[in-house]
């Protein structure tokens, strides 16, 4: 399998502060690819640096073999990034968003005409193409930022924080989107601070703290490797965690020492970060 | 021009396509809010006729002419610049800080020159709709006033230069406080006292120093004196200081983007 993103000893401080402190990993084409940590560890300065809307401060970045220093405008081809924050420009309907994102990438109306229709069909959001940015709810809002970033055709698709800010079912639609899109054959890469998400979608996941990579795998793999199964059980007013390989090992654990309210159950993505950093994703710095 | 070929549709990269696409936003914007434009383009112009020119009654210049004839090139100027800056920095400033969408633009394959100049559109347009509307009422008030192509090219220049100020304002711009700031403390000295309503002439040589630091000053000079061949001299130094300007603020626009100091 082929890298569609290599980055090596990415840095970026603002100041004397580190934002991100010498990441490297690679991206294979087609993946899933997420980032999971908390608010204020770097995930979203890491987007901002790969597709260019931050100047870096060391490291080299390559996008499809693009540098994305050397060749800014060759690398922007090739990606689509979404924004946290929905930024669709809210004096114009959904359709002159779609229509000024594919000018800035150069598309002819010919093309472009057939793209919007292409995508909106595809994402259900033919109805909405006339309407104002604000008409449309929060859910809907991101899927025509997803067409908008999509109608170039880009190898790699960057969504920061995708699903922030919506409600559970409209979490679960965008999820299917995601999914939908990564099996036609773009790379995704996403940054989420959502256990469940990084879960249920990522087919590798890059655990970041303080700037820093801790851990790098499938979730599966970074589970198994902290303990398939864990123990929860408070002392003095305190949650204490115990991981274990099978669930055998964790039953005996409990009865050896007599922990007869403790819960057991599947370790998750969140007892693989308390374990490495020795706090929840959900604290912010 | 550069063409390139993707899934058998031509993708249009030159420099020219891009300077539209990036305008192209901004003229469904001014198409969508196009009578409120026009209204606020010229009440401000008009109100200033009214004031200056017939309330004041100051009857014929030194230069000979009426003085509504005198004023009504100083309103084009001021018009070029309180239109062109005003259109473009608002907009970019909401677009930039509260809509983030030109965050969007900036990550997509764009130079940043056209990007620079893409933005300055808005303002070019509705500065030159606010000054030839102004020209229009002109010419039933004060048949002095000639249009020659020199005026057309002054007209348009100040326009571009005080709409690229606009696209810096809000590029610097943290918030829409400091927008606000920016326009007490430049332009709206700029407004009064850049021999828009009198001539720099009649001060004393300190203050025309002062006023000649300052770009609407030279706008001035080169509009009144294109509109009024008859009597006055055309300032080509001021033309060379204005396009010296545009330059300087185009290329700190440029480096501002370049090196995402925004």
């Amino acid at each position: 399998m082929s890298e569609i993103i290599e980055i090596k000893d990415l840095v970026k401080r603002y100041g004397d502060k580190v934002a991100v402190n010498g990441i490297s990993f690679t991206v294979h084409e087609g993946e899933l690819f997420g980032f999971l940590g908390p608010n204020g560890a770097g995930k979203t300065t890491t987007v901002r640096c790969v597709s260019t809307l931050t100047n870096i401060t060391s490291g080299t970045v390559l996008v499809d073999g693009v540098d994305v220093v050397k060749d800014q405008i060759g690398a922007k081809r090739c990606m689509g990034v979404i924004q946290q924050q929905v930024s669709l420009d809210k004096d114009l309907t959904i359709r002159e968003n779609m229509i000024s994102h594919a000018m800035y990438h150069g598309m002819g109306k010919q093309e472009r005409n057939a793209r919007i229709k292409e995508l909106t069909d595809y994402f259900g959001l033919e109805e909405y193409l006339d309407k104002p940015v604000d008409s449309l709810s929060g859910g809907w809002k991101k899927r025509a930022a997803i067409v908008c970033a999509m109608l170039h055709q880009p190898k790699v698709l960057f969504l920061d924080e995708p699903t922030s800010g919506l409600d559970i079912n409209a979490r679960r639609l965008l999820w299917d989107v995601v999914k939908k899109l990564n099996q036609s054959g773009t790379t995704i890469v996403l940054t989420t601070h959502y256990i469940e998400e990084a879960q249920a979608l990522c087919d590798r996941v890059g655990i970041i703290d303080h700037g820093k990579i801790i851990a790098l795998d499938d979730p599966k793999a970074l589970i198994e490797r902290t303990g398939k199964i864990a123990v929860e059980n408070m002392v003095d007013g305190k949650t204490e965690y115990h991981y274990f390989p099978s669930m055998k090992d964790a039953q005996d654990f409990v009865a050896d020492n007599g922990l007869d309210d403790a819960t057991v159950r599947k370790t998750n993505l969140e007892d693989v970060f308390v374990e490495l950093t020795g706090k929840s994703v959900g604290d912010q710095k | 021009m550069t063409e390139t070929n993707v899934n058998g549709y031509r993708r249009y990269n030159g420099f020219l396509h891009q300077v539209y696409h990036v305008a192209w936003s901004d003229m469904m914007f001014l198409k969508h809010n196009f009578w409120n434009t026009l209204v606020m383009t010229i009440m401000s112009p008009l109100l200033y006729l009214i004031a200056f020119g017939y309330g004041l009654r100051t009857g014929t210049t030194d230069i000979g002419v009426s003085y509504v004839a005198f004023v009504i090139p100083g309103i084009m100027s001021l018009s070029s610049l309180s239109s062109s800056f005003a259109s473009t920095s608002t907009r970019l400033n909401v677009q930039r800080l509260y809509y983030k969408s030109f965050d969007e633009m900036v990550m997509c394959p764009l130079s940043m020159s056209a990007i620079v100049l893409g933005k300055s559109m808005l303002g070019l347009v509705r500065g030159m709709l606010g000054c030839f509307l102004m020209y229009a009422l002109g010419l039933f008030l004060a048949p002095d006033l000639q249009l020659t192509p020199l005026a057309v090219i002054c007209v348009i220049l100040s326009c571009m230069v005080f709409s690229m100020l606009g696209v810096l304002a809000a590029l610097l711009a943290k918030s829409h406080q400091s927008m606000a700031t920016f326009n007490s403390l430049i332009i709206l000295p700029m407004t009064f006292l850049c021999g828009t309503f009198f001539s720099v002439s009649s001060l004393d040589p300190i203050f025309q120093a002062v006023l000649y630091c300052l770009p609407l000053t030279h706008a001035s000079g080169c509009i009144r004196a294109a509109c009024l061949p008859q009597v006055l001299e055309f300032p080509w130094w001021s033309l060379v200081v204005l396009v010296v300007f545009g330059i300087i603020v185009f290329l700190i626009c440029r480096h501002l983007l370049k090196t995402r100091k925004i």
